[in-house]
């Protein structure tokens, strides 16, 4: 099954709609707390990273027996060097980012952690996309 | 311990999510950083922090904290409050510094 979610860039009011829901299928799905947990942790930082960072995003959410796969794939600013952000502690947020307690140079590195498998593709200027797999099934 | 035990012990402020109060408390986590929080935080703690807009109650709820305490008597916000009550996770206030207030709570906890 696919769900889909629009992220609407600077509204941080919404973030983390997207991971909620998730998480209530996931739930009714009787999918492993454990799982659900990573899933969830790893959808809110990516969330965030387009409410903070881009112009406006898509997630696209796509479960089977065996995987979770998450697609969040934005029009935005892109990520110039991927390896330096996914350094903890660097970061690009705004200081009004920042004072929220956003923006600590963690989210990349929390969903890197939470996720099975993590590829970033992105082009300066235009956007980045983000694809996370969890596997259900060991 | 439960969430009521915290307020009567601790001389809390209920401020939102009284449908919360019977949560069951396993620990704390202190923090100001939500990704930190997010990537770190457990199941049934009670958060403090000095943050008070309403992306507290989304990471609080997304992580299934036992309450939230806002400390130094600051004032949550309003869309804050009313999530508390929609997510039903109590929210908390303190005058009481970041300090004082975990290390109270740590004494609650591991007598």
């Amino acid at each position: 099954m696919e769900f889909n979610y629009e992220v609407e860039g600077g509204n941080f009011a919404k973030a983390g709609y997207a991971a909620s829901s998730v998480k209530k299928v996931l739930k009714e799905l009787n999918v492993d707390p454990k799982i659900i947990k990573r899933v969830v942790v790893a959808l809110y930082e990516g969330e965030v990273n387009v409410v903070a960072h881009a112009y406006r995003g898509n997630i696209k959410v796509d479960i089977d027996t065996e995987r979770i796969f998450i697609e969040i794939k934005d029009e935005g600013p892109g990520i110039p060097d991927i390896n330096l952000a996914m350094q903890v502690g660097y970061s690009t947020a705004s200081a009004m980012v920042r004072e929220m307690g956003f923006g600590a140079g963690m989210g990349l590195p929390n969903m890197k952690r939470n996720a099975d498998t993590l590829d970033i593709s992105s082009s300066v200027g235009k956007g980045t996309v983000v694809e996370l797999t969890t596997y259900l099934v060991k | 311990m439960k969430v009521t035990d915290i307020i009567e012990k601790l001389n809390l402020k209920v401020i939102a999510g009284a449908e919360g109060l019977q949560n069951k408390v396993t620990g704390g986590y202190t923090s100001d950083l939500l990704s930190d929080v997010m990537g770190n935080a457990d199941e049934g703690q009670v958060w403090i922090t000095l943050q008070t807009h309403r992306n507290v109650m989304a990471v609080a709820s997304l992580k299934e904290v036992a309450a939230v305490i806002i400390v130094k008597g600051l004032e949550a916000e309003e869309s804050t409050i009313s999530q508390s009550n929609n997510e039903g996770i109590p929210l908390l206030s303190s005058d009481l510094e970041t300090f004082e207030l975990s290390g109270q709570l740590y004494q609650l906890l591991h007598p």
